[in-house]
């Protein structure tokens, strides 16, 4: 089930492998406002309102609990919180759900059978579930599917948020979250930090960190004036466009690290090149299935660009700290001794077994293709897996006559994001950006495809030629976030928060669309 | 599957027929009308549609038939309704000759300048059509018709022949044969006008089984002498008692008559049908999908037995596939027939629809409660789907391009399953076997070659035709059956087995036609092509007729093939313009270097004989020095 993911185009490399799994007969379903090219592949597709997940979500749980299609053996043995998990989920009828999502009760009925009397089920969801101003609502809802059923835990079934990059995953496991150390431990458990603090001979702050959207509030606060920038472009990744290009401006000291000159970079006092992680460095990368795998530089950089460890270890000899020569297995040796789930994952065993799947806790453990294996123990081993209680929330940019097209932003297929990385090739298929809109949308608003118009929202405007998309509905608008030099879709996009996640609302904004005085 | 069409649509014509074989469009998302406001929540596909896939061929046909030819829109159409990416339907409809993807008159004479007709004068009636009507292709009389050149059309014991069709809302097909070039006018004249008539009835039979009426005929003792449009003619004839019988036996007991009869398969390989039968039964269990396919794609240059026979016996076909059906545990069965057979096609359709209504196909046969049923599906022009890999591709809605075996069909064949093959003469002998018994059947003809054989006897013979003869007769008795050379002609050469045979001399008549004799003289039976060549043919020419025929008919997949038949046509063709690389003897060394890397390494057996004619007349005469 691939809920608000569009992998045929934003993950190309698992889609192929999940089209093994449909020519091996597996059914595929997608949800997805839009019908996409995935959802072209799917058994069915359900093209349900922007932001109505949970609505969805829940009327799925409650009609399997209806249909008795539960694993009540599982959720006794190994989950909390279901007796109020059910009663939460008794007003969000299938009658509802149509009303709200706009897709037939009867469809969605089907939807719930199919997916608790399979064998086997894995959900899987990208940014349309997470780009919500309640996204981790939205993932608890798929969360609380996959606990009613069972389909968690066990070979071929389970939940899989799919990574954007090649080593997303990897970023996280080595503690680029605000609130973890290296291996998804606690910086706020005293126990766990005070490792740390022993194995690198210095105090570390005790509380959590900040996470991207939290950076911006503290520089509107004046707390955050100085920043250093790794790998990322915020000046056009950033929701609310203009107001982050101000804040980033208003900062005292901004160093950028980047393998290009991004429009971040532009503004920075200091711009440090940087390798290419994937030809020109050594070290591992971490999959979306929690695979770590060897990296090898197979060119040298360019002349004056440093690998990033190399540039990190002599800021800090400058900052009166030698360690040393920079050797990437030298610091995986150090995760190892830190990390206890990369703990067996030594560089020759990464290489005799193709990559090892953490957690990964000594040199004779193989990894683990699959996780909470442990909820299937009786009784179970550890904490429960608790059901949470979520309700549906719409999009915080309501939709009204002033604004009364819900516009949701993504990707398309040879571009990745703000185009850093993608503009700079060539691409048969790459198109100048356009807004989508349905044909029938087109009459409504008596334009043609190619002809320019002016769309704006309650934030900002700007102009876009139309294109017409038949996998969109009237009132359903589509832009990508790739071309800002074109189309500043950011410009339009609201900076509502998940105040748990930090992601920002790019799904959901509310817009209208006028003819160009000019044309 | 995501679709990615261009901006053609279909006609409405175009639209009419194909839905015409897959009814209407169901929503908006499948090519039907946009409704959006009902279908914009949900769409239904995957694997509710990717099973559609086999009906590619029989839509294309329909497309074919309807408009005659098959533009963008009508691919465009094809994909949406199919669930299958335009460039795969390409791909197929590019695949076979009879698809025309650019636009072409309605009406189109099919003429016929194979190696058979080549010597009843398809030459001349080629140039005649051409001063008359412009060079093939080129659309005369007035945009609506033309003509074009043709391999074999298995008519070759009334060479020269021709296939005339007319696209429509009411398409016709029928052939002409002896064709000359008035007849071919007055048939496209009167295809232009709407009227194009059916072949003459009467005509076929009696010539082409020049042995009709004889008593001591089994294959062949219903052709011409038993109504083929009747059942219960059939029936009065002996017809489906060998399936009775075939009950009681049961599967095992069929299967073992089948190994006795030690019957060996007439489409040209020669393998032990009673082994494929055999390793099906041996892996039945209820619930396991079996196929049982009729291999009529007869396309080998110079054979037409298969064609007579089910033109003239068609229910004899059925029920040799209704017994094999039984003995293997299949409850479906295909009969892949040739395209540029449309009276056979006809005759079968005819003949499945009378067994279906008269209980001897469907769901409780004779009321004994075996299930199995029939269905027709028309190449459309490929040798190649001959190969039984290829024509499981084909049948699947694929390029007709030969698969890598193993495995092999009789464990994954059609469809993926266990699939028995069976050419259409080797299911004419089924009944025969299961009337008489194997060991009866195995004592007829050699030790090595049991049972009697169809010969197609065409060329140069005086009564050219199939003539059947029990196993052991030799070619020069063979030869004398059929009236000896026509005229007072001088036997120059006997090309045996068609263009991936091998061409005998006068001098080894005495060669017992048996799979072991021919093989002792470095020859092959194939599909049972006797082709008589009198002192007035001209060996060279038709030995680049042969490679030209390969050089078309390869499907390029693999290098050794679609290279070699390429080079082998080249190094023929310089030998014949007296230009050759080096020397004489240096272009034969070549021919023979190429034939051995094509043996070698082809995946099919077109690559492995497509060199075969050639050496093999190489080896016996001192044709270019």
């Amino acid at each position: 089930m691939l809920w608000g993911s569009n992998a045929r185009e934003t993950h190309p490399i698992f889609f192929h492998h999940l089209l093994k799994g449909v020519r091996n007969g597996a059914q595929l379903f997608v949800i997805d406002p839009r019908r996409t090219s995935s959802a072209e592949w799917a058994d069915v597709w359900l093209g349900i309102d922007v932001g109505t997940d949970i609505t969805l979500a829940n009327a799925m749980g409650r009609e399997i609990i209806a249909a008795e299609l539960t694993n009540q053996r599982f959720i006794e043995n190994s989950t909390s919180g279901f007796e109020a998990y059910k009663k939460c989920l008794e007003k969000y009828t299938l009658e509802r759900a149509e009303q709200e999502t706009g897709v037939p009760a009867g469809v969605i009925r089907e939807t719930a059978h199919a997916y608790a009397r399979a064998e086997r089920a894995e959900l899987c969801w990208t940014l349309g579930i997470t780009e919500h101003h309640n996204a981790v609502d939205n993932v608890l809802a798929l969360i609380n599917l996959a606990l009613l059923t069972g389909h968690v835990g066990r070979y071929g079934s389970g939940l899989n948020p799919l990574r954007g990059q090649n080593n997303v995953q990897g970023g996280g496991d080595m503690g680029a979250i605000p609130d973890r150390l290296t291996g998804f431990q606690h910086v706020e458990n005293d126990e766990l930090r005070a490792k740390f603090e022993r194995a690198w001979g210095v105090k570390l702050d005790p509380k959590s960190g900040l996470h991207l959207s939290g950076m911006f509030e503290a520089m509107e606060r004046g707390e955050l004036t100085c920043l250093y920038v790794l790998g990322e472009n915020p000046v056009d990744s950033e929701a609310d466009r203009n107001r982050a290009k101000k804040l980033l401006g208003g900062l005292e000291f901004m160093v950028a690290q980047d393998m290009f000159y991004t429009e971040t970079a532009k503004m920075a006092d200091v711009v440090l090149p940087a390798a290419a992680g994937w030809c020109e460095t050594e070290g591992t990368m971490t999959s979306t299935e929690r695979r770590v795998q060897r990296v090898r530089a197979a060119v040298p950089p360019p002349a004056g660009v440093r690998d990033d460890i190399e540039i990190i270890y002599e800021l800090a000899r400058r900052l009166g700290r030698t360690w040393g020569v920079p050797k990437a297995e030298c610091i995986w040796d150090e995760v190892r001794t830190l990390s206890p789930m990369h703990a067996g994952m030594r560089y020759q065993r990464l290489e005799e077994m193709g990559g090892i799947h953490w957690p990964c806790y000594d040199e004779t453990h193989p990894g683990e293709i699959y996780l909470h294996g442990r909820l299937w123990q009786t009784p179970v081993v550890g904490p429960r897996a608790p059901f949470s209680v979520v309700e549906n929330e719409l999009p915080v940019d309501c939709l009204n006559q002033e604004y009364p097209i819900r516009l949701t932003t993504g990707r398309r297929l040879d571009s990745f994001n703000t185009n850093v990385q993608t503009g700079r090739f060539p691409s048969p298929l790459r198109r100048d950006e356009a807004i989508d809109i349905s044909p029938e949308d087109g009459l409504r608003y008596n334009v043609r495809e190619g002809e320019r118009v002016r769309v704006s929202s309650r934030r900002g405007s700007v102009v876009a030629p139309v294109r017409f998309d038949p996998g969109l509905r009237p009132g359903l608008a589509f832009l990508t976030t790739h071309f800002h030099d074109q189309v500043a879709t950011n410009d339009l996009t609201i900076d509502a928060v998940d105040p748990k996640s930090g992601t920002s609302e790019f799904k959901a904004t509310a817009i209208r669309i006028e003819k160009c005085q000019t044309n | 599957m995501d679709i990615h069409v261009t901006a053609q649509e279909a006609s409405p014509d175009e639209r009419a027929a194909v839905d015409a074989e897959l009814g209407p469009p169901e929503t908006g998302w499948v090519g039907g009308t946009r409704r959006i406001e009902s279908e914009g929540r949900v769409a239904f596909g995957g694997h509710q549609r990717h099973p559609q896939r086999h009906l590619l061929l029989p839509v294309l046909h329909a497309i074919q038939s309807r408009v005659g030819w098959i533009s963008p829109g009508a691919i465009n159409y094809t994909a949406r309704r199919l669930d299958v990416a335009p460039a795969e339907v390409y791909g197929v409809a590019s695949f076979y000759d009879m698809f025309s993807l650019s636009p072409r008159p309605a009406v189109v004479a099919h003429v016929c300048d194979d190696i058979v007709c080549l010597t009843q004068g398809a030459e001349v009636l080629c140039e005649t059509l051409e001063a008359e009507l412009g060079p093939p292709g080129s659309p005369g009389k007035d945009g609506r018709a033309t003509w074009l050149r043709s391999a074999c059309l298995g008519l070759c014991e009334r060479a020269p022949a021709a296939l005339i069709g007319a696209a429509g809302k009411d398409s016709r097909e029928r052939v002409l044969a002896p064709a000359d070039s008035k007849a071919v006018h007055v048939l496209i004249g009167e295809a232009i006008a709407g009227r194009l008539p059916a072949e003459p009835d009467a005509l076929g039979p009696k010539i082409s089984v020049p042995q009709a009426g004889h008593a001591q005929l089994r294959l062949l003792r219903r052709v011409g002498e038993v109504n083929p449009v009747s059942l219960d003619d059939y029936r009065r004839a002996e017809g489906y008692a060998a399936l009775s019988r075939a009950l009681e036996l049961g599967p095992e007991g069929v299967v073992r008559e089948v190994i006795e009869s030690r019957l060996l398969g007439r489409g040209g390989a020669a393998f032990p049908a009673g082994k494929k039968w055999e390793a099906l039964l041996c892996q039945h269990s209820p619930g396991s999908t079996h196929y049982v396919v009729c291999n009529a794609d007869e396309s080998e240059p110079g054979t037409f037995k298969d064609r007579v026979l089910m033109e003239g016996d068609p229910f004899a076909v059925l029920e040799g596939m209704t017994i094999a059906a039984l003995a293997t545990g299949a409850e479906r069965g295909y009969i892949y027939l040739r395209g540029e057979y449309p009276l056979a096609a006809e005759r079968l359709a005819h003949a499945i629809e009378l067994a279906r209504q008269q209980g001897f196909l469907g769901d409780n046969i004779l009321k004994r409660g075996l299930r199995f049923d029939i269905e027709l599906r028309r190449g459309a022009g490929a040798y190649i789907c001959g190969e039984e890999t290829a024509l499981f591709n084909s049948i699947e809605g694929y390029r007709g391009e030969p698969r890598n075996k193993p495995p092999f069909p009789t464990q994954a064949g059609l469809f993926r399953r266990p699939t028995v093959v069976n050419n259409v003469e080797t299911l004419v002998n089924v009944p025969e076997i299961i009337r008489m018994g194997g060991a009866a059947y195995a004592r007829i003809g050699t030790a090595n070659s049991s049972g009697w054989r169809l010969f197609c006897v065409c060329g140069h013979a005086a009564r050219p035709g199939v003539y059947e003869v029990a196993f052991g007769t030799t070619l020069g008795q063979l030869i004398d059956l059929a009236g000896g050379v026509r005229g007072n002609g001088q036997l120059q050469a006997v090309l045996l087995g068609g263009a991936a045979g091998a061409f005998v001399s006068p001098k080894e008549l005495d060669v017992p036609l048996t799979f072991e004799g021919t093989r002792a003289i470095g020859a092959t039976l194939g599909s049972g092509v006797v082709m008589l060549l009198d002192a007035t043919a001209d060996l060279k020419r038709i030995l680049l007729r042969i490679a030209r025929f390969f050089q078309q008919e390869t499907c390029g997949q693999c290098v050794p093939c679609r290279v070699g038949v390429t080079r082998q046509q080249e190094a023929l063709t310089r030998l014949l313009d007296r230009h050759p690389l080096g020397s004489v003897d240096a272009e034969v060394r070549l021919l023979r270097d190429m034939g051995q890397a094509m043996r070698d390494a082809s995946i099919c057996g077109l690559g492995q004989t497509a060199s075969s004619a050639v050496e093999s007349a190489l080896s016996r005469w001192s044709l270019f020095s």
